[in-house]
This record gives structure tokens, sequence and C-alpha cells, in this order.
């Protein structure tokens, strides 16, 4: 295969679990400009717990997305609930400060259950190896990662764009006030964005135990891609998210192939590039 | 009476004046401050660092905490100093003084060229800048293994005596007394800057970033000049620390430094000249205390203490205890008219 096409797949699949890993984040910041540094504990969360299922209590590994994917959920809803709720209106600082506390008790608390080691997963056997496509030997498990968020985005942008509940999204991240003003029960919609997306950063994370690992530190090393794609990408923007997450997975994976020495410095260079060309994102408006 | 009654009453020359006299809860502090000599002389070293780590949290807090400029990644400019000093050092002058001026140098003309990125961005891309910052020069840093030493860090630092006369010692006696120096020193300026007209500007930026620029005060020129000030007061106490260490690693310029300088700085106190130093206190001590801790455990409880503090005392320890201060005189009752 060369390298090219090998890079732009893998960049691709690795862009999909970003974008996975950072909607959530970029809908919420976007209605409530809530920094929420705590997005990545969630996906980490959804990663144990597909380790858990699969190697304490041997499920398959397919039936595990669905309960990471709640279970990520339901922690996001009642942190946000008995936390983030009260910071609202409280300048980004303290919420900085409050969600970092909280990404450090998650990495703790993790390192504690589960030690600091990379946590073993064992894919089935139809999602290993890899199937030839127009002379190109792509991996399985990629594909279905690519296939699964694919799918995801359409469902959102649908669910976005075409019902009641997606009309009130997008009303509430133009516009909070006027939402408010229009008897749209903004808190409540949070509250259940918020959950959505921290159940897709669980999926995520789950998904993401094969390609990237998973140990407790994954909290804060992923943390720094996502506001990556968030920022770049435009607050409240889903389809930024989904430019931002192709642009950077695609330009991590080709800088860490074909420049490895200095592949880690140009993701930076790019963000801060692209911050100061855009500072409200390529799809922002605000 | 507050500070703002005081403003309502006299013109601003005197209320400037008021606010610059010195207390004596400050002297008392400087004070005590001398005590490690005498009562705990075991407990130099650890002294030393947490008077470093308290002029590092002093120079975050003339951004952070006077003028509202978030930064994640004002190690940077730490590390910059901290390499600097130690470069110097390897390359064959290990002179302290001319040393802490040149890494002050090095830091504020970084500082000074990030300043014009920082002064046109709030909120969210300040954050993203910041943060982007640090983690460009941490990652730099270890690429550029020749220069740096990359991960096992820079090998063969040694200070010489300073001013020719005191030698480092191994109980950290000469290097408290160096540290603190130098820290009083700074802290003087930083005291003048903060109780200058300028000082009053920067307050005014961090109160309200928009209608400063419609009294006619040059927001982005104040940033940039108070950002390069408190990168150069950074990078002085990078190279304090390298100095007396005689290391310098990539942990210097990491993130996790900035993280553990903005928690200092928020559990003593943002936007208070002290704050700085009683968190940098509780902290580095706490910390001695619990060095039997797995790091990992330990920040558990740094996260916890976050949370419990900006939940319940947003203005941490000092403005917890002025806050106290006024419940008291308050509930006190008042003498008849």
């Amino acid at each position: 295969m060369p390298p090219v096409f090998g890079v732009l797949f893998d960049g691709i699949a690795y862009g999909m679990l970003l974008f996975l890993m950072s909607v959530g984040l970029s809908v919420t910041l976007g209605m409530m400009n809530f920094v929420n540094l705590a997005h990545c504990s969630f996906a980490m969360l959804g990663g144990y717990v597909t380790v858990t299922l699969m190697n304490a209590l041997g499920w398959p590994f397919l039936a595990t997305l669905p309960v990471a994917f709640f279970a990520a959920g339901a922690a996001s809803v009642v942190l946000e609930r008995a936390f983030f709720r009260r910071f609202y209106n409280a300048g980004e600082l303290n919420q900085c400060l409050l969600t970092i506390g909280i990404v450090f008790v998650s990495i703790a608390a993790a390192a504690y259950l589960y030690g600091t080691d990379q946590q073993p997963v064992r894919l089935p056997s139809y999602l290993q190896g890899f199937i030839a496509v127009a002379g190109l030997d792509l991996a399985i498990y990629r594909l279905f990662l690519i296939g699964t968020a694919m799918t995801i985005t359409i469902l959102l942008v649908g669910a976005v764009e075409a019902t009641r509940f997606g009309a009130q999204v997008r009303a509430a991240v133009n516009n909070q006030r006027m939402a408010r003003g229009l008897g749209i029960d903004v808190d409540r919609l949070f509250a259940i964005t918020f959950a959505l997306g921290g159940g897709l950063a669980g999926l995520g994370g789950a998904l993401a135990i094969a390609m990237l690992g998973l140990d407790p530190s994954f909290a804060l090393t992923y943390l720094i891609y996502v506001l990556i794609v968030v920022s770049v990408g435009g607050l409240g923007s889903i389809a930024g998210s989904l430019a931002a997450a192709m642009l950077l997975g695609v330009s991590d994976m080709a800088g860490k192939y074909y420049v490895p020495a200095v592949g880690s410095v140009l993701i930076y260079l790019v963000m801060m590039v692209m911050i100061m060309w855009r500072p409200t994102g390529l799809f922002g408006r605000r | 009476m507050s500070s703002e009654a005081i403003a309502d009453t006299v013109g601003p020359h005197e209320f400037l004046r008021a606010q610059a006299s010195w207390r004596l809860s400050e002297v008392a502090f400087w004070l005590a401050a001398l005590l490690p000599f005498v009562l705990a002389p075991d407990y130099l070293i650890l002294a030393s660092q947490i008077a470093i780590t308290a002029l590092f949290a002093l120079s975050l807090d003339l951004i952070l905490g006077f003028s509202g400029i978030i930064s994640l990644g004002h190690a940077a400019y730490f590390g910059i100093g901290a390499y600097t000093a130690g470069l110097l050092s390897v390359w064959g002058w290990g002179e302290p003084l001319t040393g802490l001026v040149l890494a002050g140098a090095a830091a504020g003309l970084f500082g000074y060229l990030t300043s014009f990125i920082i002064a046109r961005f709030r909120h969210l891309a300040l954050i993203m800048i910041t943060l982007g910052i640090g983690l460009l020069l941490q990652e730099a840093a270890n690429d550029a293994s020749w220069l740096t030493g990359g991960f096992d860090g820079l090998q063969g630092i040694h200070t010489w005596p300073i001013l020719d006369r005191y030698e480092f010692d191994l109980y950290g006696r000469t290097a408290y007394a160096y540290a603190l120096a130098v820290l009083f020193l700074l802290f003087l300026g930083v005291r003048r800057i903060i109780h200058s007209p300028f000082g009053l500007a920067l307050r005014g930026i961090r109160e309200n970033g928009q209608r400063m620029p419609a009294i006619g005060a040059p927001t982005r020129q104040h940033i940039r000049t108070v950002y390069t000030i408190a990168a150069a007061i950074a990078g002085i106490a990078g190279a304090l620390l390298s100095q007396t260490t005689e290391t310098a690693s990539l942990e210097a310029l990491g993130f996790q430094r900035s993280a553990d300088v903005l928690v200092m700085l928020i559990l003593g106190g943002a936007g208070r000249l002290y704050g700085g130093f009683i968190g940098a206190i509780v902290y580095m001590v706490a910390r001695d205390q619990f060095s039997g801790l797995n790091p990992q455990y330990w920040y558990f409880w740094i996260g916890l203490l976050l949370i419990a503090v900006v939940m319940f005392v947003p203005d941490g320890i000092l403005g917890g205890l002025a806050l106290l201060q006024r419940r008291v005189t308050i509930s006190r009752p008042k003498d008849p008219p």
C-alpha cells in the first residue's frame, strides 16, 4: 500500500475517534459557554467500562459499546446536575479549575482501581485482520471505526437539523437568552445535550482502546486533542468539529509518519496558527 | 471602610498612597520568612524551593490575578529561565547574579514576543493559545535534546559562589537566603507596580475589558507590558531553581508545573499580593509531608481540594480570611452616633 493512502486512511480513522470524543464538548460549550476540561474523563470512563465488561464478565466487544455510552452519559449528567450547573455564570477560570479538579480525581481513581498499565482489549476475530479494497490493505477495525462514526454523524446531523429537539438546541446555541425568552427550557435541554455529549465521548473512549490504548493519563493526553478540535472547529458546530477532527487526525498521522522528529511540535503549531487565523474556529460564528 | 469608599471620599493620589502603605501583617510575614534559619535549619532546602515557587506564583498572579489573563502555559517562561541559567553554567559561566539577569532577559524577550499574540485574544481562544505555547515549548525542548539534554535533563551545571563569597552549601542556607532575597526584591517591584496607576489600569482590564478602551486606556499595550514583566519574573524564578538545585529538566516547563502553580495561586487567593505565597507554602509543605504518597494519589487530593476551593472559597485562603474578618467587623455592634 502506498504510504500516502495508508497515512490518509489511518488519519481519517483517528480523526473519527477524535470527532466522537469532542462533538459533545463543542455543542455544550457553544450552548452554555461552559469550559469542561473533564470531557475526556467521560471518554476514559467509557473505555474502562468496556474493559471491565469484556475482561471480568466476558461480554462480547460490541455489546459493551452501548453500556459504555450510557454509563458515560449517566456520569456526565450527574456531574452536570451536581457541580457544573452552579458555574455557568462563574467565569472561565473557575470552570477550568473545577473541571481540572475532576480530571485529577478521575485519573487518580482510575489508577487506584486499574493500575497505571495499559489495559488489554481483545477484539473479536471478525474485527481483526485486513481487507483488500482496490489494491489497498485496509484494517477492518479502522473501517469499522469510520463506518460507526459516519453513522453517528449522520444520525446526529439529522437529529439536529430535522427534529424539534434539534431546532431547540440550535436556537439555544445561537442565542441562549433569546431561546429562554421564547419559552424553551434551556436547562433541561442542556442537561440532555450534556448527557448525549458525555455518552458519545464514552463511546469514543471505548472504541479508542484498540487504536490509542487506555491508561489513567488518557483523560489528560487526549483532552488536549479534543480542545484543539473544539477550538479549531468552532463552538457549537458539528460540521466544524468533523472538519477539524479530520484535519487534526490526518496531520497528526502524517506528521508522525513523515517527520517524526518534529511531529508533535507540528500539531501545536498548526493549532496555534489556526486559532490566530480564525479565533472563533473554522465554522464558528462568534 | 472599604477601598471603594476611600476612593469616593479622597482624591486618586491619596487613594493610591493609602493602598500602598505597609501593613503590620506584611512586616510580620517577611520577618516570619526569616524564621526557618533558626527554627527549622533542616528544612532550608524545602524553604528555598517554596521561595522559588512563591516567586513563580507571584508572576502568575500579576497576569492572572491582577489583569485577568488566564494562562495554562506559564511554565514556558519558567522553563526558559531555568534552561538559560543552566546552559550558561554548562557553557562555563556559572556566575549566579548575571545568570539570573540573563535568564530573566531571555524569558522576558520570549514573553514580549508572545505577548503580541496574547493581547489579541480572550476566553477559550486565550486558554488554548497559552496551553499551546506551553506544549509547543515542551515538545521543542524534548526534540532539541542536543541542546537541552532531552528527557534526561541538562548535565553538568555548577553554580559559582554568590558575589565570590557565599558558597552554596548542602543544607541550603545560601540557597534559601539567595532565593528569599531575590523574592523580596522582586516582590517590592511587583508591589510598586500594583499600587501604581498602571496597576489600577490592569485591574480595570480584569474587571471590564471592553470599557477600558472606552475611557482611553491602551488595553493591549498594558497587557503586553504586564505579560512581559510576568514572563521575566517567571524566568528569574526558573533560573533560581536551576542554580540552587544545579539541575534543569523538562519537568521545569511541563504542563504539570503550569497546573501546579495555578492551583497554588487559587488556593492562596488570586489577585492578592500574598495569595501565591500562602498557596505555595501550604501546597509545598503538604507535598513534603505526604511525599511517601504515590504522585497519582497526591493529585486525587489536589483535585478534591480544587473542587472544594472553587465551590466554597472561590477567593482562596486569603479571600476567605478577609471575608471572615469583614463578617466579624460587621456583626460587632456599632457605637451610637
